[in-house]
């Protein structure tokens, strides 16, 4: 349980990673690393396949980012035809993970550059959901 | 070990709605490619549904081989998104290179007019994590269109490039009586349609179909006794990418260049040696990056190749004949064997209006997902 509380549309309910969501709750991005080779998820993923073992840790993604591509949506599927238009993104941050997420609707379009900062930050959406979010970095 | 040829090819009318059962529509594939074949259908040792099964029907197989009189022989589904026939033509070559079969049947299917353009979007966006991605709305035009503006921040490609991917194929799209869309368009009629996801406009965008494909493949030695111009199998290579979190690049399908590679390597030839290409244009953009990714222009010289024409008929390489995925619609799991079936007659010498003088050498480079799966076929006459 937990994921169904993540995202406007929420197709998985039960993942090893629901802490993602509570962390969420509390205001955190987070991502996870191997305790034994050090790899860095982004999705977040409590099983290594490069070592294939399961010891994974938290960790948040709270360092800058830049923008690495996005589109303005002005069309959305079945679940978000009152949302559009919405800015899907693509960031890269220094924590070595990049993070594809909805980019902050008070950015005017010509605002968005590519490789401008960002940092990534809790959202919560109505209906006591929760989500993650591309903001403007100063 | 014997080689593998193409001995059949068939498509049927691709449309926004066929008014027929997914049988019935097969079955309009099926006919066109046993025509003139010294075989029946009981030496079909097995068959292969390709399809994402948009329509009603689960395991749509047996229906099918049903309908097509494929029974007792095998029967199987495989779904690789919008890459599904050209995967099932991989496999049906490895079946048969086992020894297994002498001859098999690949089977494109896909109906997608049950569903309004909205419920399609959300199911083909259900295509990606649903966990990670589809939570945030993605479809397939966003995905692509995140592509496309990074090719154009890194290598300042404009939208009116983009859009003369969609003029030329339309152009050829006319010449074609099977495609959905038979209409030439202008640059102005791409550039001022709606925006969809920007940087793709509705006309940069391809359109859901009705439609079915059909291959069927033999065994070298009885290849030759069954068609007049057995189509051979020269290079096959294939490759999967990740979801858009993880990917390295934004300006390639890392997946396509890698089953390009492999498949050059195995027919050992070059991009250069390319007569005819078939792309997989679900989008404007993928086509520019399919030029790049394929070989046929140097990195951020795709637009470049459209620009001088390159890949019309008379360019260097021409590309997208029929009209591409962007005008003939594009039934997902049809697509990979419409592909086939244009290179199959290119390199017959039965293209007609299309055909590229003395094509001895084809491709086809067929695409599922955002760049998820990638499947380059190496015909050679």
């Amino acid at each position: 349980m937990g994921f169904e509380k993540f995202g406007v549309v929420s197709h998985t309910k039960e993942s090893k990673a629901a802490d993602f969501v509570t962390y969420l709750e509390k205001g955190k991005v987070m991502a996870v690393s191997c305790k034994k080779c050090g790899a860095k998820y982004f999705p977040p993923q409590m099983d290594c396949p490069k070592c294939v073992h399961s010891e994974t840790e938290w960790f948040e993604i709270k360092g800058r980012g830049k923008l690495v591509s996005y589109s303005i949506m002005n069309y959305g599927p079945s679940g978000f035809e009152d949302k559009a238009p919405y800015t899907l993104a693509v960031g890269e941050f220094e924590e070595g993970v990049k993070v594809f997420a909805t980019l902050d609707r008070a950015i005017k379009e010509d605002e968005i550059k590519i490789g401008m900062p960002l940092k990534v930050v809790a959202v919560t959406l109505p209906g006591e959901k929760v989500s993650f979010e591309l903001k403007a970095a100063g | 070990m014997q080689d593998v040829a193409i001995v059949g090819v068939g498509q049927s009318r691709f449309s926004r709605n066929c008014e027929m059962t997914i049988k019935e529509l097969v079955f309009e594939a099926y006919k066109e490619a046993m025509d003139g074949l010294n075989m029946t259908n009981a030496d079909i040792g097995a068959s292969i549904l390709c399809s994402s099964l948009y329509d009603n029907q689960r395991s749509a197989e047996s229906p099918v081989a049903e309908y097509l009189g494929l029974n007792p022989q095998p029967t199987f589904l495989i779904e690789n998104a919008c890459a599904a026939s050209s995967t099932g033509l991989r496999v049906a070559w490895s079946l048969i290179r086992s020894g297994l079969y002498r001859i098999v049947a690949v089977i494109g299917l896909e109906k997608m007019s049950g569903q309004t353009s909205r419920e399609a979007a959300e199911m083909m966006g259900r295509a990606y994590d649903v966990t990670w991605e589809s939570s945030f709305g993605l479809t397939m035009p966003g995905g692509y269109a995140i592509h496309a503006r990074a090719h154009m921040a890194k290598y300042g490609t404009t939208e009116e490039q983009l859009a003369k991917v969609r003029v030329k194929n339309s152009f050829y799209s006319t010449k074609n009586p099977k495609a959905t869309f038979k209409k030439q368009l202008g640059l102005e009629d791409i550039l001022q349609s709606m925006p969809v996801a920007s940087p793709l406009k509705m006309l940069d965008c391809c359109a859901n179909a009705d439609g079915a494909s059909m291959m069927i493949l033999a065994r070298g030695d009885v290849a030759r006794d069954i068609a007049k111009i057995p189509i051979w199998i020269a290079g096959l290579g294939s490759a999967s990418n990740t979801g858009i979190s993880r990917r390295t690049t934004f300006t390639s399908f890392t997946c396509a260049k890698r089953a390009a590679e492999e498949a050059y390597k195995m027919a050992g030839i070059g991009p250069d040696d390319i007569n005819v290409a078939e792309v997989h244009d679900c989008f404007t953009i993928a086509e520019i990056l399919a030029y790049e990714d394929l070989g046929f222009a140097e990195r951020g010289e795709g637009p470049t190749l459209i620009e001088k024409k390159e890949t019309y008929l008379e360019g260097r390489i021409p590309v997208n004949l029929d009209g591409g995925l962007l005008c003939k619609g594009h039934p997902i799991g049809a697509t990979g064997g419409s592909q086939i079936r244009t290179i199959v007659q290119q390199l017959r010498g039965e293209a007609g209006e299309i055909q590229v003088k003395d094509a001895e050498i084809g491709l086809t480079h067929n695409i599922g997902g955002i760049g998820h799966y990638a499947n380059v076929t190496v015909l050679r006459r």
